[in-house]
């Protein structure tokens, strides 16, 4: 602690150029480096087609299509009604909600400790819409090279008309990526129309602008950054890994040391690895990582650089896989245990969790009962001199089928039940049904009773409803039935 | 009218103006040029600790940017300086304002057909019906219960005795204009005595068990004093809201007790006018379904 910092004695004209020219504006702030993906054909690219497509026209399809009479999925929120495959959830059912996405949850432990982010690589929607957009960049601006060298080029007609037509493309999609997205919340049926008779909702509107916007912004300019620095799963999908979860990687023994060599040369007698150095893996990379470098959180497991060395591999008469998909255990020339605790641990969970969901959709009963005791006073007296209670009985028929009920109490005979006890709703309606329970004050036992309000449906008793509520009044007489001397 | 003193108002305005100009001048201040090395390292070292360079992207630090001018913005438009009111003038008072014409030019149309439509053709209409339940239970059932039941000192509107009147429009004056139901106190007048003769001659009325003597002088009372309301016969009138003191529906309850003391201090009810809160279209919808409810049990 004692001892001195050593002192430097700091000659002005001798090195401050020096450092001055070293020196950069050091911001804490970096400026993103735009990333030019070289396109790349191959197996992993086709697996990629066959989960982007089905997903895209999903998403497309599902506020397009209509089964028995109602949008296929509807979340109708002025009303509070989720038409989701025929089935009408209410408010009341968010737990269901609850369910599904513990099984999301688990499910993404479970591929992602078995298949590591293969989610990220195949079947996110940023992956699926930025794919897209690429395509699209490629179509109106060329190949990798091409883009690299309009970007550096002045300001021409044709750089704004490819750039123009690259801007329309993603704009156009994103436009109709958000109109499909306020689809899910309005029917299209009725919102085009809106929309071309300039009668929608400003609301409708803005949110549809909002999410093209997003679409637009995140697709086209944000892409990798989405990953690197704003999704939590991208970064805590590191928790769920790991020795034998499935990674993309390179192959360091077999490739190194890297370096370019004729086709016909002997890396052997070079002294070479099987890595030629040619940098197709890194120009694919939608992150704009270099796999070699090892394992890194950017890398969203796309399988870019597989497909990109394969093909350099094929032409270089090299057996494929110097980068692949593999495990640690793998890499460190074990074998991949695929069954283990933690994935088996996962899996169960996610099987019971789904089990649960199953069941709570099988059992639930669409018929909702709720009471609501008049507060305002405790109890009142008819003219006759019996005790009252009021209570609004509100009932809802949460099924697609309209139905008529029947309503009564159990236990406590004394109480008379005044007021309607058959009531018709319709389906999807709420009710109100204002009743009276009174009794004799000389039957009156305890000041508060409780009342368990029962109520089934005429046609179906597998429908039914119960709720407890509380008959109240005054302290008992003495002498009254049930006060024992 | 400004809810804060000049104090706090300043106080405030300092504050948060104050946080966004030393936010400003955080990032002012970060902004320094350092040694950089090609190691992806700051290039500074103490005690052979070395400190990563891992910056952050730069649409970050503009969003950040972007967030203060927001911050501006609002504090321009909306009230959040002190006392300043913002150049939207936007008051939460105001808002709900503006939901509730929204909402009454909305639901407007609905009333109006109801309005029109005769008390007869609306007790047939069970939609109309439902939204008088609903009115009812917005603004009735306070005093008359959920169910209309009533309790003590507020009529039962289920049952078939009216004080004004059992026909539709009657109720909808009821509701509309409101009433004022005043029995006057008898106590001082007709003395202690006389109370105990006028309730059991009333008691009797409804058949209750009195004392026959006082049943008698309490009928020479009634035919003096309570006549002029009730009438002879103690039918009440209608006209003025007397109730019927026959038929054993008692608003403030039947018991001789309690009938004396109706007696002694008098009874003042109150039916507050509906016509400015509700509306005349509300109000018969309203006065439809309070008559629907004795209808069924004629």
């Amino acid at each position: 602690m004692s001892q001195k910092i050593p002192l430097k004695t700091v000659d002005p004209n001798a090195s401050s150029k020096s450092t001055i020219e070293d020196s950069v504006e050091l911001n804490l702030y970096a400026k993103q480096e735009k990333i030019y993906t070289r396109e790349i054909q191959g197996f992993f690219q086709r697996i990629r087609v066959f989960t982007g497509w089905p997903l895209l026209l999903g998403y497309f399809l599902m506020p397009l299509l209509s089964w028995q009479g109602q949008q296929l999925i509807l979340f109708d929120l002025p009303a509070r009604k989720f038409h989701i495959f025929g089935y009408t959830f209410w408010p009341q059912d968010f737990f269901l909600l609850g369910w599904l996405l513990i099984i999301a949850a688990f499910a993404l432990f479970f591929f992602t400790n078995w298949l590591g982010r293969v989610w990220c690589g195949y079947t996110c929607p940023q992956t699926v819409w930025t794919s897209i957009f690429m395509w699209m960049e490629q179509l109106a601006e060329g190949s990798r090279n091409q883009r690299m060298k309009l970007d550096k080029q002045p300001w021409s007609v044709n750089k704004l008309l490819k750039k123009g037509f690259k801007h329309f493309l993603w704009l156009s999609f994103g436009l109709l990526t958000g109109l499909a997205f306020i689809g899910y919340f309005v029917p299209l049926t009725q919102l085009i129309p809106d929309i071309l008779s300039f009668q929608a909702s400003s609301a409708a509107i803005f949110w549809m602008l909002f999410f093209s916007a997003a679409t637009y912004v995140n697709a086209g300019w944000m892409r990798e950054q989405v990953c690197k620095y704003m999704c939590p799963y991208a970064r805590f999908q590191s928790a769920m890994f790991d020795k034998d979860t499935l990674i993309v990687s390179y192959d360091t023994e077999r490739g190194e040391s890297r370096g370019s060599r004729k086709k016909k040369a002997d890396p052997r007698v070079l002294g070479l690895g099987d890595c030629v150095d040619c940098s197709v893996c890194v120009q694919v990379c939608p992150t704009g990582i270099d796999i070699r470098d090892g394992l890194q959180y950017e890398c969203i497991t796309c399988a870019h650089c597989i497909d990109a060395c394969d093909e350099v591999m094929d032409k270089m008469n090299y057996p494929r896989g110097l980068i692949s998909y593999t495990t640690l255990h793998e890499q460190e020339g074990g074998t991949t245990k695929i069954l283990r605790p933690r994935l088996i641990g996962y899996g169960i969970m996610m099987l019971l969790m789904v089990g649960a969901f199953v069941y709570a959709i099988a059992t639930r009963i669409p018929l909702e009962l709720d009471i609501i005791r008049d507060r305002n006073q405790l109890f009142g007296y008819t003219s006759s001199g019996q005790i009252s209670n009021t209570y609004s009985l509100k009932i809802m028929n949460m099924d697609q089928e309209p139905h008529s009920y029947r309503v009564h109490i159990e236990g406590n005979e004394q109480l008379q039940y005044v007021g309607k006890q058959e009531v018709s709703l319709a389906s999807g309606e709420y009710l109100t049904l204002p009743i009276q329970l009174q009794i004799d004050p000389v039957e009156l036992t305890r000041s508060n009773i409780n009342v368990q309000f029962h109520i089934e449906a005429i046609d179906d008793s597998d429908i039914h409803a119960e709720a407890e509520s509380r008959f109240i009044g005054p302290t008992p007489m003495p002498g009254a039935s049930g006060t024992s001397r | 009218m400004d809810n804060l003193s000049s104090f706090w108002h300043w106080w405030i305005i300092v504050l948060t103006l104050g946080c966004i100009g030393l936010t400003w001048l955080l990032l002012k201040l970060n902004q320094v040029k350092t040694q950089s090395s090609d190691d992806q390292t700051t290039g500074h070292e103490y005690d052979g600790i070395q400190e990563y360079d891992n910056p952050l992207p730069s649409w970050w630090y503009w969003m950040f940017i972007l967030t203060i001018v927001f911050s501006l913005a609002y504090l321009a438009l909306y009230p959040g300086l002190g006392n300043f009111k913002g150049y939207l003038n936007w008051t939460s008072v105001g808002q709900w304002e503006d939901e509730q014409k929204h909402a009454a030019a909305e639901y407007a149309p609905i009333f109006e057909r109801y309005g029109a439509m005769s008390f007869d053709e609306l007790k047939a209409d069970p939609e109309a019906l439902k939204t008088g339940q609903r009115l009812f239970a917005n603004n009735c059932s306070l005093c008359h219960g959920s169910a209309a039941a009533g309790t003590v000192g507020f009529p039962n509107l289920t049952d078939n005795d009216w004080l004004y009147g059992d026909t539709p429009e009657a109720i909808e004056t009821s509701i509309l204009k409101g009433r004022k139901g005043a029995m006057m106190a008898w106590g001082a007048i007709i003395g202690e005595q006389g109370v105990k003769e006028s309730a059991a001659y009333v008691s009797s009325l409804s058949g209750g068990n009195a004392d026959a003597a006082l049943v008698a002088k309490g009928k020479e009372i009634f035919a003096t004093n309570c006549f002029a309301c009730h009438g002879a016969d103690g039918k009440g009138n209608q006209m003025i809201g007397a109730p019927d003191l026959t038929n054993g529906v008692w608003l403030y309850g039947g018991t001789l007790a309690k009938i004396e003391e109706s007696i002694r201090n008098g009874r003042n009810g109150e039916m507050p006018a509906h016509e400015e809160l509700l509306g005349k279209n509300k109000v018969h919808v309203l006065a439809a379904y309070v008559s629907s409810l004795s209808e069924p049990k004629q």
